[in-house]
C-alpha cells in the first residue's frame, strides 16, 4: 500500500493505493485552507502539514493518524521584537538527531524543533545573516524552501533560499557560510552579477548515498555540486528549458536527478504543451525525457516547487507529481511509464509519498 | 546619450532593438523617450504614476535604481523583468 500526501489550495488529500492507477482519496483534511506542504516523518510515523488559512494565517499541524484529528504545533513564530510574522511555511524536513525537525518559512528563516515537531524556535544566527545581507524576494516571496540534512551528521545542513542562494552550516546552525560559487544570475545585467546575493534558488536536494553531491533547480538553469554545496556546475544542456521548480533524486543513485522544466519565468507551463519529466543518470551530462503515459497534446501544465515527490529507489523508484490544474500523475518504475493518479483535485502545491 | 539595453518582451515591443540611445536627464525621462519612440512600450515599465513597476528592474551602470535616478550621456541603463514577477 502506497500513500501520497497531496497539498492543494483547498486542503490536504491523502491518497492510498497499490499503484499509479489504483489510488483512492482516503481523506481530505483542512477543507478550504491552503496546504502548502505535508510530509510523514519516517522515523516516527508522525504526519506534518503546513496549513495557511486565508483568515487566520499559517501554522504547522501534526497527527499520528491523518484520518483522525490534527493538533496545532507551538510555532513557528518569530520572537517578539523582530517586528516580523511568518507568512508561509514552505517546507518541513526531518533532521538527523532524535526529535529534530526543520521548517523553512517566508520571510526566509529556519525554524528548529527538538521535540518531534510539537514546538519550534528560530535559528537566530541565520536570521542575523538575513538582516545583514538585505535578502531580496523572488516571485513567491522571500522563501526558505529547501533543507538538506547530511545523513548521519546532525551538525551539517544545506539550505536554499529564493532569492538569497545557498547557505551551509557544519556546526548545527551556530554559524553559516554561503555556497554561491558558480551560480550565474542571468536575470541581472552582467555588470551587476559579481558579488550579488540575489541568487534565486528554486529547489535543492542532496543525494543521500553521496552527501557531498547536491542538485539544484535555479531560476533559469540546473546545477550540480560535488563539494557539499560550496560550488556549482551548470548542467542544463539538453533540457528544453532551464527554468522550473520541482526536483527529485533516486536515493540509490547519486548521479540521478529528475526535473520538470517550464517554458520560462514569463510563461510557466510545460514546454510545447507536453508533460515530461526529464531524467539524468550521469550527473547532468545528458537528459532523457520520460513521458510515456503523460499528456502530450495541448497540455499546458504548471508544476510547483514542492509538487514532485518520490518513494522507493532504483528500479522501484516511485515518482509522483501534481499540477495546478488539479491532476496528479505517478510512476512506480522510475519514470519509464506513467499513469494519472487523480484527475481532478484542487490546484496542487505539494506531493510527498510516505 | 545613454545606452538603454532591453530584453524580451520589451525588446520585441521596441522593434526588436536590444540597444537604443535615448535622451533624458533621469530614468523616468529616458523611459518616456523610449515610449515616445516605440509607443508599444508605453505603460510596460512605468506605472500610472510614472514609477518603475514593482516587478521591473532598472539598472544604471550595474546599480539597481528608481525612476528619479540621474542619467549621464555615457551611462548604460538595463531594463529587465524582475525575479519577483512572472505568470
Amino acid at each position: 500500500m502506497r500513500e501520497l500526501l497531496v497539498g492543494t489550495k483547498k486542503g490536504l488529500f491523502v491518497l492510498r493505493g497499490d499503484g499509479p492507477d489504483a489510488f483512492e482519496v482516503a481523506t481530505r483534511a483542512f477543507e478550504g485552507d491552503v496546504v502548502e506542504f505535508a510530509i510523514r516523518d519516517p522515523r516516527t510515523g508522525r504526519y506534518f502539514a503546513s496549513v495557511t488559512s486565508g483568515f487566520f494565517g499559517p501554522r504547522v499541524m501534526w497527527t499520528d493518524d491523518p484520518l483522525g484529528e490534527w493538533q496545532a504545533a507551538k510555532g513557528p513564530a518569530f520572537p517578539e521584537g523582530t517586528d516580523t510574522s511568518v507568512d508561509r511555511i514552505w517546507v518541513i524536513t526531518p533532521g538527523e538527531a532524535d526529535g529534530v525537525l526543520y521548517a523553512g518559512v517566508a520571510p526566509a528563516a529556519l525554524f528548529v524543533s527538538t521535540d518531534g515537531g510539537a514546538s519550534w524556535s528560530l535559528n537566530e544566527p541565520l536570521w542575523k545573516e538575513r538582516i545583514a545581507g538585505d535578502w531580496q524576494p523572488g516571485f513567491g516571496g522571500l522563501a526558505l524552501h529547501s533543507i538538506c540534512p547530511w545523513p548521519g551528521d546532525p551538525q551539517r545542513l544545506a539550505i536554499g533560499v529564493s532569492a538569497a542562494g545557498v547557505w551551509l552550516t557544519e556546526d548545527g546552525g551556530a554559524s553559516w557560510t554561503t555556497g554561491y560559487t558558480g551560480l550565474v544570475p542571468r536575470y541581472l545585467p552582467e555588470e551587476a552579477r559579481a558579488g550579488t546575493n540575489t541568487l534565486c534558488v528554486h529547489n535543492m536536494h542532496r543525494a543521500p548515498s553521496a552527501p557531498e553531491r547536491l542538485f539544484m533547480q535555479f531560476h533559469g538553469s540546473v546545477y550540480r555540486s560535488d563539494d557539499a554545496g560550496s560550488s556549482w556546475n551548470e548542467i542544463a544542456e539538453g533540457l528544453p528549458s532551464g527554468f522550473g521548480f520541482p526536483l527529485a533524486i533516486d536515493p540509490a543513485d547519486p548521479d540521478s536527478a529528475f526535473v520538470i522544466p517550464l517554458t520560462a519565468d514569463a510563461d510557466r507551463v510545460t514546454p510545447e504543451g507536453k508533460v515530461r519529466v526529464f531524467e539524468t543518470r550521469d550527473a547532468g551530462g545528458s537528459w532523457t525525457a520520460r513521458g510515456d503515459g503523460l499528456p502530450r497534446d495541448d497540455a499546458w501544465l504548471t508544476v510547483l516547487r514542492q509538487a514532485l515527490g518520490r518513494d522507493g529507489e532504483g528500479s522501484d523508484l516511485g515518482l509522483w507529481f501534481g499540477a495546478t490544474s488539479g491532476e496528479v500523475f505517478g510512476s512506480a518504475d522510475a519514470g519509464r511509464t506513467w499513469a494519472t493518479v487523480a484527475p481532478r483535485l484542487a490546484p496542487v502545491t505539494s506531493v510527498r509519498a510516505s | 546619450m545613454p545606452v538603454v539595453i532591453l530584453r524580451a518582451p520589451l525588446k520585441d515591443l521596441a522593434g526588436g532593438n536590444r540597444e537604443l540611445r535615448l535622451e533624458g536627464p533621469d530614468i523616468r525621462a529616458v523611459i518616456r523617450s523610449l515610449e515616445s519612440s516605440w509607443p508599444k512600450t508605453a505603460g510596460w515599465v512605468l506605472d500610472d504614476q510614472g514609477r518603475v513597476r514593482q516587478h521591473v528592474n532598472v539598472f544604471l551602470n550595474g546599480e539597481r535604481v528608481r525612476e528619479d535616478a540621474k542619467v549621464g550621456p555615457d551611462d548604460t541603463v538595463h531594463v529587465l523583468a524582475s525575479i519577483t514577477g512572472g505568470s
